[in-house]
């Protein structure tokens, strides 16, 4: 079995307050009671009505704000976020703005009195919204060149989309003086015709700080522009009437313009991804060239005269060859028979003869004797043997 | 064809976009393929050195200089 530690118990609980979209930004009306204002400045107190209550705690930047003179029993609309304290293990609402119900200062009352109106008349329709161009050229921005937002926009543009070109329109972001400024900004930069989207911005701060977004003149100049309007007022969890009449609604500033351009970094790697598709292409038309080239080619080999010239210089030589081979077959049989011949040759010579024990007889004058008539009585006679020779006397 | 040095961002990534796909899909004789590689290299350097060199620029429209008509 899992076992938790309170505080991470704790924490895990206020997750999930923090994550709920509705507990992040709400109007709760209640009666006040146990209102403590304590040294720190922070303000402690309670709303409740006859069924609950809800423990509520107003920090001290908020409260400086608070004009209404508070008594226990009030019948109060409290703003702010419902969230943990997790040193007490308790839900509390974080307030932001405190307005008496049916007092002059009505905040939320307009506020849901124009946004019907505004809604009812069409203002907000989806159908309204006009789409971002992907690649803008040039940006306007309505906002105050001394506040934070105006630095915020810069910073990001800068970093995703140094291609743009900003155009200011500045104007007063806060207080009476506000809203027909902002009008009359917007209307600036309508009357150029190189704005490719408009940004309106300003900085978190209070729900006062905030109102002349809820400004009906504000939100009907957003909603008749003829250039997209993206609207990046306060924080994540503030919503104005200006949000609801633009084409495009983010949460901050910077959030704004990162909608408003694309990603640099983003662009890189498109601008690789295109290069790779575009040298593959054209590598792999080239290797097909290159192969019908190839086969080209060595068709062209096959019926060359130079490869014809070839095989017939192949069958030359072979025949070459055999006519050298049959030339010098006759050669040996000549040599053999001559040999044959000059052997019989010496058989029949006198040298031959002597040798297989004939003898030549010869007389003194050197006469060769064939028959008895040629000889006389004592006449000496030479015989010639096969090596050397023998002198006789013939008797008879 | 444009010349690639004065094109946007947007008119250059559009064209090297199309090129690239006009590539994949067509068999285009060889001396297009070579002419569309050398445009398309060039159009992704173009793109590149606009991402990477560029300033963002700023300028001011106030009531003075919207009121007198010359907006820049």
């Amino acid at each position: 079995m899992q076992t938790f530690s309170v505080r991470d118990i704790t924490r895990y609980i206020r997750g999930l307050f923090d994550a709920d979209s509705q507990l992040s930004a709400l109007w709760v009306r209640g009666e006040l009671s146990n209102l403590t204002k304590a040294r720190s400045g922070h303000w402690y107190f309670t709303i409740k009505d006859a069924e609950a209550q809800l423990r509520c705690v107003m920090f001290r930047n908020a409260a400086r704000t608070v004009r209404l003179d508070l008594r226990a029993g009030d019948e109060i609309l409290v703003h702010g976020r419902v969230s943990v304290y997790e040193a007490r293990g308790e839900y509390q609402l974080y307030a932001d703005t405190i307005e008496a119900v049916g007092g002059a200062g009505d905040l939320h009352r307009q506020f849901e009195a124009l946004k019907a109106k505004l809604e009812a008349e069409g203002l907000f329709d989806p159908a309204r919204k006009r789409a971002i161009p992907a690649f803008p050229r040039r940006l306007g921005i309505v906002s105050s060149p001394t506040a934070a937002a105006w630095h915020d926009i810069t910073n990001v543009l800068r970093r995703r989309f140094p291609l743009v070109e900003v155009v200011l329109s500045p104007t007063l972001v806060q207080g009476v003086e506000a809203p027909p400024q902002i009008a009359r900004a917007l209307e600036r930069l309508n009357r150029r015709d190189d704005i490719d989207a408009i940004i309106l911005a300003r900085g978190g701060g209070s729900l006062e700080d905030l109102w002349c977004f809820n400004d009906e003149r504000v939100a009907r100049a957003v909603a008749s522009s003829r250039i997209p309007v993206i609207s990046g007022v306060g924080h994540e969890i503030d919503f104005t009437i200006v949000d609801f009449a633009a084409d495009l609604r983010a949460p901050t500033p910077s959030a704004a313009a990162e909608l408003a351009t694309p990603n640099r970094d983003d662009l890189l790697l498109d601008l690789d991804r295109l290069r790779a598709g575009l040298t593959g292409s054209f590598g792999a038309a080239l290797t097909d060239r290159i192969r019908a080239l190839d086969r080209l080619r060595s068709t062209l080999v096959f019926v060359s005269p130079r490869r014809r010239i070839a095989l017939a210089q192949r069958d030359l030589a072979a025949g070459g060859l055999r006519l050298g081979r049959a030339t010098s077959l006759k050669l040996e049989r000549l040599r053999e028979r001559l040999a044959n011949r000059s052997k019989a040759l010496e058989t029949a010579s006198p040298q031959h003869i002597l040798g297989r024990g004939y003898a030549l007889v010869r007389n003194e004058r050197g006469q060769l004797i064939r028959e008895a008539a040629q000889v006389s009585e004592n006449e000496r006679l030479n015989v010639q043997l096969s090596k050397d020779r023998i002198m006789v006397r013939v008797e008879e | 064809m444009d010349e690639i040095e004065k094109l946007s961002y947007e008119a250059a990534y559009e064209e090297l976009e199309a090129l690239v796909a006009q590539m994949e899909n067509s068999e285009l004789p060889l001396e297009t393929s070579v002419a569309l590689y050398e445009r398309g290299q060039k159009l992704a350097a173009h793109c590149q050195a606009l991402l990477e060199e560029a300033e963002l620029k700023i300028k001011l429209v106030d009531e003075a200089s919207a009121d007198g008509g010359a907006p820049d």
